[in-house]
C-alpha cells in the first residue's frame, strides 16, 4: 500500500481504498507512482552516457560500474520520493529550506576548503556533502509552497517575499564561492517565479537591473572565476592554463565532423586532451567520436526528456505542483545548456556537469530526486477533481 | 487592480497564466536547443576542415620553457649555487605504448635502481597535464646518453631534456645556510601555480633557496609547436620566453663561512658571526654538514637513512634550530638588565662566599669558585663569571623584568628576516610556566635563569644576535641574510625590529663593554689565554651548559664523563671594542670548559675578519688548542 495512504490514516484522514469508487483498476506504473515514459528516457540517457563515459575515462571499467552503482541508487532515491504525495512537499518545503540555510551558514563558518571554496560540509567518518547541492530543490520548492498561498499573479509584495526567499541561499552559495551552483540555485527558483505570472514590466526591469549590476559583480568575483572570464572571451591568452579546455574541446567537437571518428577512436580524447574529459567535458568526447549526429541524437533525447516533463507539469492539478514541476524540469534543461554551451564555447566555463552523463554521484541524485518529485506530482492526481 | 482576499483562489486564471508561461517556456528551449545546434554545425561540418587538421594531421601543443634558476652568490661575488647543465631522462605516459616494457627496457639499458622506478610510478600517479614530459630520473652520464640515441627508435615517447642541475660548489660548508632545491612532491604541486612551474621540476626545500623561491624561480615562458602524429616537434610556431629567477647576493663570506667550518673541526658544534652595524650574517655554520648535492637529483636510501641516522645529526641545523642553555654567556645582558631597571650601578658590589642563600632557605646556590671571590663589582663579576653576583642581581630583578628584559635582546623569539626555519628557542615566564606545566614560577628556578641554565635556551643565532646589539650599545638590527636581490639591495632598516635598549649614561656601556674585555685581556679573565697577542681590543664571555645537571654538593671532573656527557663550550664575543665590526657566538657541543675552547674559535673569527691575511691560519689556532686540551678549566 502506497505511503502516503499510511501517512494519511495515521494523521486521521478517511482513507479511501485504492480500488473503491469509480476509481478506475490502476496499472502497475500507477501503483508505484512511476511515470513509464520519462523512467524509460532516463534509462536510455544513462545507458548512452555510460557508453560515451567509458571511451572518456580511459576505457575504465571500474568508472563504469561505479557510475552504474551511483545511478543505482539515485534510481532507488528517485522511486521512494515519488511515494510520497505533492502535500508533503509542500508541508516540509519550508523545513528542507530552513535547514538548508542552516547548513549553507555552516559551510560558510566551517566548512572544508576544496579548490579555493568552501563548499563541504562534513560530519567526520559519517557523510561529507554539499548543502548547496539541496538548496537546487528545497529553493524552488519553498518559493512554490509561498506562492501557492497567494492569488496569482503574484503581487509586488509577493515577489519582494520570494526575492528574500531565493537571494538569501544564493548569496550564501555565492560567498562559498560557488558561481555555477549560486546560477543554477536562482535560476531554478526564479523559473518558479516565472511560471507563476511575474509580470512582463517587472522581468524587463529586473533584466536592467542585471545589466547594470554586471560591473558590481565584476568587481566582487574571486580572482579565479575573473580568470575564467577573461579566458571565456580569449581562450588563447591563457593556453596553457584555464584556456587550454576550451582549445581542445572545441578542437575535438569541431574534429568530429558528422559521423565522428568512431567510438574510442578520438584522438583528441583519447591522446591529448583536457583533464577534464569524463566530467565536466564529457560532451567533447561524445562530439568527436560520434560526430554532429550524435550529439543531435544526444540533444533529441534531453528534449524528449523536457517535453514530456512539461507535459507533465501543465497537467498537474494545484498550483503548487504545477510550478514546482515546471521549475525542476526547465532547470533540468538549463543544465544542458550551459554544459553543452560551455563546452562548445558559447557560454563561461561554470563548472556544471552534463545532466546525467558526466562522470559523478552528487549531481545525479539530486536530479533524480527531482524527478522523484515530477513523478510524484504527476502520479497523485485525483483522479475526479475536475 | 480589484483586491481580492487570498483564499479565493481563481484556479482558471492561474492554469491559463501558466499554459501561456510554459508554452513561452518551449519557445525559449527550442531556441536555446537552436543555437546549440547552430554552434554544432559550424563547428562540426562548416570548420570541420580546420579543426580537423588540427586534431589530426599536425596537433598543436603548447610546451613550456623553465626559467633558469637565480645564481646565489656570497658578498663578495663568490658563487655558491650554480646551475650546471645536466641531461634528464623524461618520459610522456600518453605517448608510450607499453609503459611496464619500456621502464623494463630502460632500467635494462640504463642500470637505473629499482627505486628510481618506484618514485617515478609514485609520481606519474598524481594527477598532471596530460602530454606533459614526466622526470625519470636526472642527471645522465655520456654513455648512457649513447645508449639511448642507438636504441631511440624502440622507445617513443622517451626524450632526453637538457636541464640546467642546481649544483652547490661548496656543499658541506654551506648546506646549512644555503639549503637546498629538490623535486617538487605532490603537495607542492597543489599549492603552485601550475603556469609559473610548468615544466620546472625543481623548488626550494630549505634555507635560503627556500625562503626566495618566489624570487630566484622565474616565471616560465612556453612555445607552441606543431608535431606530427607521434608528437614529434616539426616547426616552433611561437614563443614567450621565460623570465630567469633573480640572482641573489648573501651577506655571508664564502672564506670566514669555510674557516668556521674547519674551526670546528668536524665536532658538534655552531658558529655564527654578524656586522652589528648592519646586521649581516657573514657566517652561520652548523656542524657536521652534509653534501647538499645529493639532495638535488634525490638522495638514495641508504645513504639517507645513514644521515638520519647519524647520531652526530648532520641534517639538523644547529645555527638556527639548536636550543642550548646560554650559560654565563649572558652575563653580560644581565648586568645592562640590572643597569636599565637601576637594580645595580657599575660601581655597586656585593660579598661572595661562594654561595648565595635565597632568604628563608637552607639551600646555597654555589659560585663555581668554591670558596668565593670576595668583594665583586660588575666589571669583576663578568671578567670572572662570578654567579654570585647574578644570583642576586635575578633575584633582585625578579622573574617577570628579567623576562622582559632579555626579550628586548631577542631571546626568546626568531630574530633574523629570511632564515628559513628558524626557531624562537625558549625565554621561560611565569606565564610561560603556568601554561607548559601548570605550576608556579619558583624563586630558586629565577637564581637558575641569572647564570642562564635552568629552563632559558637560546640557539646560537640569536645569541650572535644579541651580542651584535651589545655591541651597537643597544640598538637592535634584524640579522639577515640577503645583501642584493637581482639589483635591488635588501633596505638596511626592516620592519618589526625591537624598541633600542637605553642606558641611563653612555659611559656605562663602556663599563660593560670594560668588564667584557677584561674576560679576554685581564689578569683574571676566565678567556685570559685567548686574549694572548692579541692586536686590538675585544670584548667577549664564555659560558659552560650543563648538559646534565649536579647534586648540589657534588664537583665534576670532565674526563671521568662519556664524551657526550660533557658540558658544551660557548662564547659570545666582538671586537673591535671602539668600533665593533663583527660580532660572533661559538657553540661547541660536550668540549667541556667555555674559557678554552670555544673563546679560541671565536678569537680566530675576529682574527680572520679585523686582519684579513695577517690572521693566523687554522693549522696555528688547531695547535693553540691542543695545548689547552691538557689542562681543563673550569669557567
Amino acid at each position: 500500500m502506497p505511503w502516503h495512504y499510511i501517512a494519511r490514516s495515521m494523521r486521521g484522514y478517511p482513507v479511501r481504498p485504492p480500488e473503491s469508487g469509480i476509481a478506475r483498476r490502476k496499472s502497475i506504473w500507477e501503483r508505484i507512482h512511476i511515470d513509464p515514459w520519462l523512467l524509460g528516457l532516463l534509462l536510455v540517457l544513462m545507458g548512452s552516457g555510460l557508453i560515451v563515459l567509458y571511451s572518456a575515462s580511459g576505457q575504465s571499467i571500474d568508472a563504469v560500474i561505479g557510475q552504474s552503482v551511483r545511478f543505482g541508487i539515485a534510481l532507488v532515491g528517485m522511486v521512494i520520493i515519488a511515494q510520497f504525495s505533492p502535500s508533503t512537499f509542500l508541508r516540509f518545503a519550508p523545513l528542507a529550506y530552513g535547514v538548508g540555510v542552516a547548513m549553507l551558514v555552516a559551510v560558510d563558518v566551517v566548512g572544508d576548503v576544496g579548490m579555493g571554496a568552501k563548499r563541504w560540509l562534513e560530519i567526520p567518518g559519517v557523510i561529507r556533502f554539499q548543502p548547496s547541492e539541496m538548496m537546487k530543490l528545497a529553493a524552488p520548492l519553498m518559493v512554490a509552497a509561498y506562492l501557492n498561498r497567494c492569488e496569482l499573479p503574484p503581487r509586488l509584495r509577493d515577489i519582494v517575499v520570494c526575492g528574500v526567499i531565493i537571494g538569501v541561499p544564493v548569496v550564501l552559495t555565492a560567498i562559498q564561492p560557488d558561481l555555477g551552483t549560486s546560477l543554477l540555485v536562482s535560476s531554478a527558483a526564479l523559473i518558479v517565479v516565472l511560471l507563476a505570472g511575474l509580470s512582463w514590466r517587472l522581468i524587463g526591469f529586473i533584466a536592467a537591473l542585471g545589466a547594470a549590476g554586471v560591473p558590481v559583480l565584476w568587481m566582487n568575483m574571486h580572482n579565479y572565476q575573473r580568470q575564467r572570464v577573461l579566458t571565456f572571451l580569449n581562450p588563447e591568452s591563457d593556453p596553457l592554463g584555464s584556456g587550454w579546455n576550451i582549445i581542445q574541446s572545441t578542437t575535438a567537437i569541431g574534429s568530429g565532423g558528422l559521423w565522428g571518428k568512431g567510438w574510442l577512436q578520438g584522438t583528441q580524447s583519447q591522446l591529448e586532451f583536457l583533464p577534464e574529459r569524463h566530467t565536466d567535458f564529457i560532451i567533447a568526447v561524445l562530439g568527436e567520436e560520434f560526430g554532429l549526429v550524435g550529439m543531435l541524437v544526444l540533444l533529441c533525447l534531453y528534449l524528449l526528456i523536457v517535453s514530456r516533463g512539461l507535459w507533465m507539469a501543465s497537467a498537474a492539478q494545484d498550483t503548487f505542483g504545477r510550478l514546482v514541476a515546471g521549475s525542476i524540469i526547465l532547470t533540468f534543461f538549463i543544465y544542458v545548456f550551459v554544459n553543452m554551451g560551455m563546452v562548445s564555447g558559447i557560454l563561461p566555463v561554470v563548472g556544471v556537469p552534463l545532466p546525467l552523463v558526466s562522470y559523478g554521484g552528487t549531481s545525479s541524485v539530486t536530479l533524480l530526486a527531482g524527478f522523484g518529485i515530477l513523478m510524484s506530482i504527476h502520479a497523485h492526481r485525483r483522479l475526479l477533481s475536475r | 487592480m480589484l483586491k481580492r482576499p487570498n483564499t479565493l483562489k481563481n484556479s482558471e486564471q492561474e492554469l491559463r497564466i501558466f499554459r501561456v508561461r510554459a508554452l513561452l517556456a518551449v519557445l525559449v528551449v527550442l531556441t536555446l536547443a537552436g543555437l546549440l545546434t547552430g554552434r554544432l554545425i559550424y563547428l562540426q561540418i562548416v570548420q570541420h576542415d580546420m579543426y580537423s587538421t588540427r586534431s589530426e594531421n599536425n596537433r598543436v601543443r603548447v610546451e613550456p620553457l623553465p626559467p633558469n634558476r637565480g645564481l646565489i652568490y656570497d658578498r663578495n661575488g663568490v658563487l655558491l649555487a650554480e646551475n650546471r647543465p645536466t641531461y634528464n631522462l623524461t618520459l610522456v605516459r600518453e605517448r608510450v605504448d607499453n609503459l611496464d616494457e619500456t621502464l623494463a627496457l630502460l632500467v635494462d639499458l640504463l642500470e637505473l635502481p629499482e627505486e628510481e622506478i618506484e618514485a617515478f610510478n609514485v609520481r606519474s600517479r598524481q594527477r598532471q597535464r596530460p602530454f606533459q614530459p614526466a622526470l625519470l630520473t636526472s642527471d645522465l652520464n655520456e654513455d648512457q646518453i649513447a645508449r639511448l640515441a642507438v636504441n631511440r627508435h624502440r622507445l617513443p615517447g622517451v626524450e632526453i631534456e637538457a636541464q640546467p642541475l642546481r649544483f652547490y660548489p661548496d656543499a658541506e660548508i654551506m648546506a646549512h645556510a644555503l639549503g637546498y632545491v629538490g623535486r617538487i612532491n605532490a603537495e607542492e604541486m597543489e599549492t603552485l601555480d601550475a603556469g609559473r612551474y610548468a615544466g620546472t621540476h625543481f623548488i626550494g626545500k630549505t634555507g635560503i633557496e627556500r625562503f626566495y623561491e618566489e624570487e630566484l624561480h622565474g616565471q616560465a615562458g612556453l612555445r607552441k609547436v606543431e608535431t606530427n602524429a607521434r608528437g614529434r616537434v616539426l616547426r616552433e610556431l611561437g614563443r614567450t620566453d621565460p623570465v630567469p629567477g633573480e640572482n641573489l647576493t648573501l651577506t655571508l663570506d664564502k672564506s670566514l663561512q669555510m674557516l668556521a667550518y674547519e674551526l670546528l673541526d668536524g665536532r658538534r658544534g655552531s658558529i655564527v658571526a654578524i656586522a652589528p652595524a648592519t646586521g649581516e650574517i657573514l657566517a652561520m655554520v652548523s656542524t657536521p654538514g652534509f653534501d647538499s648535492n645529493q639532495f638535488v637529483t634525490g638522495i638514495d636510501v641508504a645513504s639517507y637513512r645513514g644521515l638520519q641516522e647519524n647520531l652526530d645529526l648532520p641534517l639538523f641545523n644547529r645555527a638556527i634550530r639548536g636550543h642550548y642553555p646560554p650559560g654565563s654567556t649572558i652575563k653580560p645582558f644581565l648586568a645592562l638588565a640590572g643597569l636599565v631597571e637601576g637594580v645595580i650601578t657599575p660601581d655597586s658590589t656585593i660579598n661572595d662566599p661562594g654561595y648565595y642563600q635565597l632568604p628563608n632557605d637552607s639551600r646555597r646556590y654555589r659560585n663555581w669558585l668554591r670558596w668565593g671571590h670576595g668583594r665583586v663589582d660588575m666589571e669583576r663579576s663578568l671578567a670572572v663569571s662570578n654567579n654570585t653576583y647574578y644570583y642576586t642581581l635575578a633575584h633582585d630583578l625578579g622573574i617577570d623584568s628579567l623576562h622582559e628584559q632579555m626579550s628586548n635582546f631577542g631571546f626568546g623569539q626568531r630574530v633574523a628576516h629570511d632564515v628559513q626555519g628558524e626557531s624562537g628557542a625558549l625565554m621561560p615566564s611565569r606565564d610561560w610556566k603556568r601554561g607548559r606545566f601548570n605550576q608556579p614560577w619558583y624563586p630558586g628556578e629565577t637564581l637558575s635563569v641569572g647564570i642562564g641554565q635552568g629552563y632559558w635556551q637560546v640557539t646560537p643565532l640569536q645569541l650572535a644576535s644579541a651580542t651584535a646589539t651589545l655591541a651597537n650599545r643597544g640598538h637592535w638590527v634584524k640579522p639577515r641574510l640577503a645583501r642584493q636581490i637581482g639589483d635591488t639591495p635588501v633596505p638596511r632598516d626592516l620592519p618589526e625590529t625591537l624598541d633600542d635598549i637605553q642606558l641611563a649614561s653612555d659611559s656605562w656601556w663602556d663599563r660593560v663593554f670594560s668588564g667584557m674585555e677584561k674576560v679576554i685581556s685581564g689578569t683574571e679573565g676566565t678567556a685570559r689565554r685567548t686574549g694572548v697577542g692579541l692586536e686590538y681590543r675585544m670584548g667577549g664571555k664564555s659560558g659552560t651548559a650543563q648538559v646534565f645537571s649536579l647534586g648540589q654538593d657534588q664537583r665534576y671532573n670532565a674526563d671521568e664523563l662519556a664524551e657526550r656527557l660533557r658540558d658544551h663550550a660557548l662564547f659570545m664575543a666582538f671586537a673591535p671594542l671602539e668600533d665593533p665590526q663583527i660580532a660572533v657566538s661559538v657553540i661547541v657541543e660536550n668540549a667541556g670548559g667555555g674559557s678554552t675552547h670555544a673563546a679560541h674559535l671565536a678569537r680566530a673569527m675576529t682574527d680572520a675578519w679585523l686582519l684579513k691575511d695577517e690572521a693566523p691560519d687554522v693549522e696555528e689556532v688547531r695547535e693553540v688548542l691542543e695545548e689547552d686540551d691538557a689542562n681543563v678549566e673550569g669557567n
